[in-house]
């Protein structure tokens, strides 16, 4: 069995053995085009490695935790991570090993190559997928390309591959993948050419940057582009930028530095260049006979052609499809320092602002007319937020995301969910109003009196200082009485605040972080010393980027409900508008006007709740152990508190089980006095999830059903090792 | 999950499947497993089985009437660590006579017709375990119980 073929040993029998790119670029080779030194590893190679690791049991394992329809993305992510993490983790067999290792070195001899994933099933599929799985280039030196070609391996079982997995026909015992190891050329000049716009069969495209062409493909540097003629074979139209930095080979992979002035100011191509490389797009699509995109690369003038394949895109027709938006939240760190300073400079403030111009606004003062035309205004802004927050929050978050893979990459960790614990304990909003709230606890902790008062519902008269800090705490995060933070319409009543204070009081002060937060710095240090130069600072940046990508995965959430709470504000003084209007006929019109702006908001109350079924042939069906993911280590026992209102939230015990359909930070004030955290939502970087780590809680996240299947007062554990939550005992 | 009729669905599937289910009594505190070739009533509320009168299982019922009984579909590969279907039924066993044996034993009989002759012995009794409860694992680890008032 051949584990590794030339191009010029590749007949139409080994297609399936080295896919799809990879037997492209041999027919190219025979037809003459320049193409750099290149070898296949053949799917063989694949079989062997995952064979001896035993990786198809736990792969079957891993895709098989739920029903497949029930995941998320984020799960799909989480899962595409674990599977990752087992072929970073397992070695390669020796006698593989010594063959791959023998065959990189003799032909390759120290030089750079670039790690090119080539899928069988994805050039079945009708070669529609690509971009679906990973590949690498400027990689050096034997041990790192053969790292890369278990990376390469992996991403068979990329999140964007398991999503597409119907399609490209994705199956643990058949599916594998051959590697393309290519020599890197370093041209100083690349770019892809289109023999046929994809939005217009009359022209064909060139799309150009200084320097490698990952820059282009990744989205870093944007491309001068040219518009091409295809039957005349004349450039139509040149569309220059503005031309700032370049993607160039450094020591440990890549780096983006500033382009050299002379070159900014001239275009990358001549037409003379642009229409010889459109001339090689055209040789392609003949050999072919289907459009074809090629990327290129120019070497001392020479023309390199690095790879060839039918024009695809990725988007779907079907509207309903999101699965084209999932994979676009995968963004590189440039973009994402980009978006950061947008979130952090811009949106945040103006949020804030929102909020407190939405809050200083007198609504009594308004007509029922004027209430019904500001609860719509309201909804406005908020929907506004809301696809911002979609926009661009959403796909900020993947900051963590990024940093996770390069941690992993680095320091190949048992939990590939390590990483975490280096962005934990960062300024979340949520996290200071917990350590408000532990203040006013520990005040009420060491005042019997006032505990008997708070607890008697007595609370009239109270100490001043405990009084003040109340108001300054009120003032800043609202009296929890409300949905979400900040909601002044609930600020007269404070006796959801005082009952959480009483039952938070009653249990000893927690001193969970302190042990976590060494440990963390012990991380850093282990990570960081991975690296040397200037990827150790590339390194520090993207820590620091995953770490405000982190603290905004929460105070997001705070910050947007800050301005939804405006808008329940509103819509809450219309209903009780409408509630005590009694029978006063002569504001009836602007009433119902009130009343059909909340109908049609979707404000009136009331949805039914599932429940577990029985049947009338003496059948009950009860849950005894239901399988989500393991989003927080540790093992708990208690009774479960299902939060299906708010208004749940306020009957809260210590050492109970938050069950939920999913955790936002406006309800995260009882994590204090929880034992553990259940959500229907599944992903290891949700807000259950991270909270839950932030107090070191068990948490099992993406259980289908949990507010229905589990009732409050049911015992239950916890099992965040295993993702596991077993029912011990129904509630009464 | 939540309806019966899921989980009765799975059942159903498993008793038209498989043949084969493991049995497990005890005697002062001693547990013990066996196999028997077993069938299932079609309103789930009942399980049969054929045993000699001289088998330790036996002699178990008789000290102890409740019982176990774990069916499943595994293939003896790794797929079924996440596709196999597993149920344990849970109940108390007794002896089935007169006309109610004739009825059972002649479903029992198209159901493993290799059996005639061993479920036709004089010295064989033939069992029904009245269900108390199921408890169904899929995926792996996923568990859910269904009750039965009998």
């Amino acid at each position: 069995m051949k584990w590794i073929l030339s191009p010029w040993e590749i007949n139409p029998d080994h297609r399936n053995r080295v896919g799809g790119k990879a037997y492209t670029l041999s027919l190219m080779a025979r037809e003459g085009f320049e193409i750099p030194e290149t070898v296949f590893l053949t799917v063989d190679a694949y079989h062997e490695f995952v064979k001896a690791a035993g990786l198809e049991e736990r792969i079957l394992l891993e895709l098989n935790r739920k029903n497949f329809k029930d995941m998320r993305w984020e799960e799909i992510w989480d899962c595409a991570t674990r599977i990752r993490n087992f072929f970073l983790k397992q070695p390669i067999p020796k006698h593989l090993d010594d063959e791959l290792t023998a065959q990189v070195q003799s032909r390759f001899n120290g030089k750079s190559v670039a790690v090119r994933s080539s899928a069988p099933d994805e050039d079945a599929a009708g070669s529609s997928f690509a971009g679906l799985h990973e590949s690498f280039i400027n990689v050096r030196g034997t041990e790192s390309i053969l790292k890369h070609v278990r990376l390469v391996w992996a991403s068979l079982w990329s999140d964007a591959a398991l999503l597409y997995r119907q399609e490209i026909g994705l199956d643990v015992e058949k599916s594998a993948m051959a590697v393309v190891l290519q020599e890197t050329v370093t041209g100083n000049r690349s770019g892809v050419v289109f023999s046929q716009n994809p939005n217009d069969e009359t022209q064909g495209i060139i799309e150009s940057v200084y320097g490698l062409n990952q820059g282009l493909v990744d989205g870093r540097v944007e491309p001068d582009r040219w518009i091409l003629d295809r039957e005349k074979n004349t450039v139509v139209s040149h569309t220059p930028v503005e031309r700032s930095h370049w993607l160039i080979p450094s020591e440990h992979g890549v780096e983006m530095v500033p382009l050299p002035q002379d070159l900014s100011q001239r275009p990358p191509l001549s037409t003379e260049e642009a229409l010889r490389i459109y001339g090689l797009a055209c040789r392609a699509e003949a050999l072919f006979k289907i459009p074809q995109d090629v990327e290129w690369t120019i070497r001392n003038d020479t023309l390199y052609l690095l790879q060839s394949r039918p024009i695809t895109t990725l988007s779907s027709n079907q509207t309903e499809d999101k699965r084209a938006w999932y994979l676009s939240l995968h963004r590189s760190f440039e973009n994402l320092k980009a978006l950061r300073k947008t979130i952090e400079e811009k949106l945040i403030p103006e949020m804030k602002q929102t909020a407190r111009d939405l809050a200083d606004k007198d609504l009594t003062m308004l007509s029922h007319g004027e209430l019904a035309d500001e609860i719509k205004k309201r909804w406005e802004i908020n929907h506004g937020w809301v696809n911002v927050y979609w926009e661009e929050f959403i796909p900020y978050a993947h900051g963590i995301r990024l940093f996770g893979q390069y941690y992993n990459d680095a320091v190949q960790p048992d939990d590939p969910y390590e990483f975490m614990n280096l962005l934990a304990h960062t300024q979340m909003a949520s996290l200071e109003r917990n350590r408000m709230l532990e203040d006013l606890a520990g005040m009420v902790r060491s005042d019997s009196e006032l505990f008997e008062k708070l607890q008697t519902g007595n609370a009239l008269v109270l100490n001043p200082e405990f009084e003040k800090k109340v108001d300054g705490f009120i003032v800043k995060f609202g009296d929890l009485s409300c949905a979400v933070t900040g909601g002044s319409e609930c600020a007269t009543d404070t006796r959801p605040l005082f009952k959480l204070l009483v039952e938070m009081a009653a249990k000893p002060p927690s001193l969970k972080p302190r042990k976590q937060m060494k440990d963390a710095g012990t991380l850093e240090k282990k990570f960081l010393g991975c690296f040397e130069g200037s990827k150790r600072k590339e390194a520090m940046d993207l820590l620091d980027l995953a770490r405000s990508s982190y603290r905004l995965r929460d105070d997001d959430n705070i910050y947007l409900g800050r301005i939804e709470a405006q808008l329940l504000t509103a819509v809450m003084e219309g209903k009780n508008r409408i509630e005590n209007s009694g029978r006063r006929v002569k504001q009836r019109p602007e009433l119902d006007k009130l009343k059909s702006v909340i109908h049609d908001l979707d404000y009136d109350d009331g949805k039914p709740e599932l429940a577990v079924a029985s049947d009338e042939y003496g059948f009950k069906v009860n849950p005894r152990q239901l399988v989500g993911q393991p989003a927080g280590p540790g093992l708990s026992r208690g009774n479960a508190r299902v939060i299906r209102h708010h208004l749940d939230l306020q009957d809260f015990k210590n050492a109970e089980i938050l069950v939920c359909d999913s955790v936002d930070p406006n309800m995260t004030f009882v994590i204090p006095l929880a034992a553990g955290v259940v959500e229907r939502r599944g992903g290891m970087l949700i807000h259950g999830a991270i909270i839950a780590r932030e107090y070191g809680l068990p948490c099992v996240t993406g259980i289908p059903d949990a507010t229905s299947l589990i009732r409050t007062g049911d015992e239950i554990t916890v099992d965040g090792y295993l993702g596991i939550v077993t029912i011990l005992q129904k509630g009464l | 999950m939540t309806h019966p009729e899921d989980i009765k669905k799975q059942i159903r599937e498993l008793f038209n499947d498989q043949k084969l289910a493991v049995l497990s009594t005890h005697l002062s505190g001693q547990p013990y497993a066996s196999l028997v070739a077993f069938l299932g009533k079609e309103d789930l509320k009942e399980i049969f089985f054929v045993t000699p009168r001289t088998t330790r299982k036996h002699a178990n019922l008789l000290a102890d009437s409740r019982v176990a009984l774990l069916i499943n579909s595994s293939m003896n590969v790794a797929a079924d660590f996440h596709e196999a279907v597993s149920v344990t039924a849970l109940g108390n066993a007794e002896e089935i006579g007169g006309d109610e044996k004739k009825d059972v034993l002649k479903r029992y009989l198209a159901k493993h017709p290799y059996l005639e002759a061993f479920a036709n012995a004089p010295t064989c009794a033939l069992i029904g375990v009245k269900i108390t409860s199921y408890v169904l694992v899929k995926n792996f680890q996923h568990v859910m119980e269904l009750s039965i008032d009998q």
